[in-house]
């Protein structure tokens, strides 16, 4: 009886945490501004993309190219502090809506009381991806079969959303010597992954996965491994304006929507994110990240990670996996067909 | 030659309806076609107007469709009335959807039913028989009564199964009707059908159907067996289901495998695999190799798939999900190996394997009339009886007490559907065991006993059942096992990879290289015998897909009896 009682009162709980959140965006919707409003253009049933970027110019041609190709009808970005040409770039592409703001992005939950204001007003109903410009976002098949093949299949076995792992590229020397220009492809420089291990475990209240592992565990969290970055997402959501994003896309509410992913060795069908943190740019970023401070709940713990970042560090190692394409990562148990053949 | 009908359920994606339905009109087969009444009707208009153009082609007076209900049968129905009344020289009526895709050019339809004018090729198997049904309900989908919509009233629908569970109803069929079931999409003679429709005891049939659950599979398949003369057990039409019974959809990426499946039709198509409607829709006989219908080149991906999908993988050095069970006092103390099925299929298997790997290599052991010891013994080391009475009273302890004695002689043991299963679960759930299986060899010496087909038909849905029984248990996520089932189609195919693997499991000390590979038995004419049975109204399943060869296909499998390349 008291469980019964337990689940009530976290259900409750967990609805009030939501509207707050949802209340949350409403009142921060002032932050934005407005630039190029093409939402108007968007047909029934297209594919969104939601983003917030900061100084991702070099990034961005890929991204875009990427994900038109994949069949994301609409891209909605949140230009935050942007001072590298992102916002004059973004402005010229012909299916991106754009705002600004110049306000915290910490204190806007990393963006997401933004997004989540633009996906009240324009997600609702649609099949929505939400990336950070430095994620690539691939599932099985992506190469022969559209988005709208995916998210048909998903709509018919009655699935809200996809589950992804991060994976984190990177090249074969020091970061700062794989020379990458905009609109490349990244990966062949980034060729390589930890193919584990992974660690998962589940938590509450919200029962959101928390997989951990691959090679910032490794090189940089080996003394401190519960502070290693989270590596499950969920960011392809067939949008109801009810839903929220917690922390990043790593987890939601309602709480449901966090069981749509049971990590990499799951059977259910899931994708991966091929992470392109740590193209040549990083090594600079990273002495500007950590005077900005704006990524992490506790920057403060996060400073060597930053420093060893700054230094121009070699990832790879002997057991570096070179990726070959999605079979590859299908083979080796990190993202799954399911039950679409 | 006489002409194919084609009866078309259209429902959604419209375009693609109309333009399979032009291409077969522009073949010259009569359509009619039946539009569900949810489709809005400007919707309907327009599809109605595209197609008005062409001659052979009526549209069937619109039922609302639900899923799962009578009115999908009460569409076909009256579709196929008028397909009757308007074209009645019609030799075969083919009931296809909208999301079908013809694969061939029709002229080879045309001649393979020609060649085959009696036949009707309808899926119909007996309610015992059937693997597919899902959440359990299968002879129950005739003896209780379901006026609610699964998807629409689930929870009515649940409770009104469960009230009929629990007050014992009971429906009682309608006189000479022996419920069979199939998949929807079936191609009748003319004549069949007509006796369908016009069956003086239609009234009642309709009643009766028209309260079972899903009468789209059970209809036609049970009404076919009692006015046809001659059954083909199975679809022209390929359709494949997941696990959960949702339709497998094709996408572009898939040409190549429809190709080479050589099926008639396929569904489901993606609506927007413009790549497989620009390739298929061409009656140039070039597009195919005029072949019989081999839909296990794709039952074979698909049945991966599904494993993967209800086994999970192993091997991820990921913390578990939940804390597993981690003790297991009582079991064996050494590691042997459990063979289901290759005594079956090859001769004198017992002998090569002791041979080609040492150890004890067992018959038997737990047959019903006594122990099987190797070379016959009676009683084995330690004093082990061969009475099958003892060894039942606690088969367990049978068991373990065997490997305690014979502790650093591995044993080895043969086991089937044939034998005690009480001893299953322990087998399963002990990790010093190492199981291999292959699934549905033990229809092999039932083929070659040529016994009265009589006698074989019920021994051999007893054996499926077993056994399926014993795989689901294999493929439980707290088996402890090592396990590895193979289909006998799987196996037939490329025998010496699983038995070399077999080898290094029992001996790993090295790479040991089989010498001598295992006599097959002759497996000529198998693929119809399972297609026997198929007729018969059982569903073989377990050994994979055999495509039946033989007599109704002139062609003969150049892969299935290949020589062996040794070591």
């Amino acid at each position: 009886m008291t469980g019964v009682l337990h689940r009530a009162w976290v259900a409750y709980r967990m609805r009030w945490k939501r509207r707050r959140l949802l209340f949350r965006a409403f009142r921060k919707r002032g932050e934005l501004e407005q630039l190029h409003d093409r939402s108007g253009a968007i047909e029934p049933g297209a594919i969104l993309c939601f983003s917030t970027v900061r100084n991702e110019r070099v990034r961005l041609p890929f991204f875009l190219d990427h994900h038109r190709k994949l069949g994301v009808g609409h891209f909605l970005f949140v230009a935050n502090n942007c001072d590298d040409g992102t916002t004059e770039y973004l402005a010229d592409q012909p299916d991106v809506s754009l705002w600004q703001t110049k306000t915290s992005y910490k204190a806007s939950r990393f963006g997401l009381d933004w997004l989540t204001w633009l996906q009240i007003r324009h997600g609702h109903g649609h099949w929505c991806l939400t990336l950070d410009a430095d994620e690539i976002f691939i599932y099985p098949h992506w190469n022969t079969r559209p988005l709208r093949a995916l998210t048909d299949h998903l709509d018919q076995t009655g699935k809200a959303g996809l589950g992804a792992l991060m994976m984190d590229m990177y090249p074969k020397g020091p970061l700062a010597d794989a020379v990458y220009t905009a609109g490349a492809d990244p990966f062949e420089a980034l060729a390589w992954f930890d193919a584990g291990p992974f660690f998962k475990q589940r938590q509450q209240p919200l029962d959101n996965l928390w997989v951990q592992g691959g090679v910032r565990r490794r090189v940089f969290f080996q003394d401190d491994p519960r502070r290693a970055p989270t590596l499950n997402k969920i960011p392809l959501m067939k949008w109801d304006r009810r839903f929220v994003y917690v922390n990043s896309t790593h987890s939601a509410l309602p709480p449901r929507l966090n069981r749509l992913y049971d990590g990499p060795a799951a059977t259910e069908l899931s994708g991966v994110l091929l992470h392109t943190k740590f193209l040549d740019i990083v090594v600079e970023r990273s002495r500007e990240e950590k005077e900005r401070g704006e990524h992490f709940a506790n920057g403060a713990l996060f400073t060597d990670y930053y420093d060893d970042l700054a230094a121009n560090p070699t990832l790879w190692n002997s057991h570096s996996a070179r990726y070959e394409g999605w079979q590859q990562l299908e083979a080796m148990g990190l993202m799954s067909r399911g039950d679409w053949t | 030659m006489r002409n194919v009908g084609f009866i078309l359920l259209v429902h959604a994606s419209l375009e693609r309806s109309a333009q399979v339905a032009r291409h077969w009109a522009a073949s010259g087969c009569p359509i009619v076609i039946h539009v569900d009444r949810h489709v809005p009707t400007a919707d309907h208009d327009r599809f109605v107007a595209e197609l008005s153009g062409l001659e052979a082609v009526r549209f069937a007076p619109r039922h609302a469709c639900e899923w799962g209900t009578w009115s999908i049968v009460q569409a076909t129905l009256a579709a196929s009335r008028l397909m009757l009344t308007e074209f009645p020289d019609v030799g075969h009526v083919y009931l296809a959807s909208g999301a079908c895709l013809p694969l061939r050019p029709v002229q080879e339809l045309q001649a393979y039913l020609d060649r085959h004018s009696k036949t009707d090729f309808i899926e119909s198997v007996t309610t015992q028989d059937v693997a597919w049904t899902i959440g359990g309900l299968s002879t129950e989908r005739f003896t209780y009564r379901f006026p609610f919509a699964w998807r629409r009233q689930r929870r009515l629908f649940d409770a009104y199964v469960h009230l009929q569970r629990r007050l014992g109803m009971k429906r009682r069929m309608p006189e000479g009707l022996q419920p069979h079931l199939g998949s929807q999409w079936w191609c009748l003679t003319q004549k069949t059908l007509t006796a369908i429709l016009d069956d003086p005891n239609r009234p009642e049939h309709d009643r009766f159907f028209s309260k079972v659950w899903i009468p789209d599979e059970s209809y036609f398949q049970t009404l076919t067996r009692r006015h046809s003369t001659q059954i083909e057990s199975r679809s022209l039409t390929l359709s494949k289901f997941d696990f959960q019974g949702k339709p497998h959809v094709f996408y572009n990426d898939h040409l190549q495998l429809l190709r080479r499946s050589d099926c008639f039709v396929a569904r489901k198509i993606w609506p927007r695999a413009d790549a497989l409607y620009d390739s298929f829709l061409s009656n140039d006989p070039a597009v195919t190799k005029n072949a019989e219908p081999n839909p296990g080149k794709i039952d074979k991906l698909f049945a991966k798939a599904t494993e993967r999908r209800t086994n999970g993988r192993a091997g991820l050095r990921m913390q578990s999900r939940f804390p597993r069970d981690g003790w297991e006092n009582g079991k064996t103390c050494a590691p042997y190996s459990v063979f289901q099925g290759f005594a079956e299929l090859f001769d004198d298997f017992e002998g090569w394997i002791e041979r080609q790997a040492g150890g004890r290599v067992h018959g038997h052991l737990f047959a019903p009339d006594r122990v099987h010891f190797a070379g016959g013994e009676t009683t084995y080391n330690g004093a082990l009886s061969d009475a099958a009475e003892l060894r039942d009273y606690d088969p367990e302890g049978f068991l373990t007490n065997l490997i305690w004695n014979t502790r650093g002689e591995r044993q080895c043991f043969q086991f089937g559907p044939g034998d005690n299963q009480r001893i299953c679960w322990f087998l399963a759930s002990d990790r010093n065991a190492r199981i291999a299986v292959i699934s549905g060899a033990w229809a092999v010496p039932l083929f070659k006993s040529g016994r009265d087909f009589a006698a074989i038909r019920p021994e051999a849905a007893q054996l499926q059942a077993i056994e399926a029984q014993y795989l689901t248990q294999l493929r439980s996520p707290q088996v402890k096992a090592q396990v590895h089932i193979w289909s006998l189609a799987d196996f037939v195919d490329a025998p010496m990879e699983p038995l070399q693997m077999i080898m290094d499991e029992i001996g790993p000390r090295g790479a040991r290289r089989l010498s001598e590979a295992p006599r097959m038995v002759d497996l000529t004419g198998f693929g119809r015998f399972l297609q026997k049975l198929r007729n018969e109204g059982m569903n073989p399943y377990l050994m994979g897909d055999f495509p039946a060869d033989a007599d109704i296909a002139p062609r003969q499998n150049a892969g299935r009896r290949r020589p062996y390349a040794v070591g």
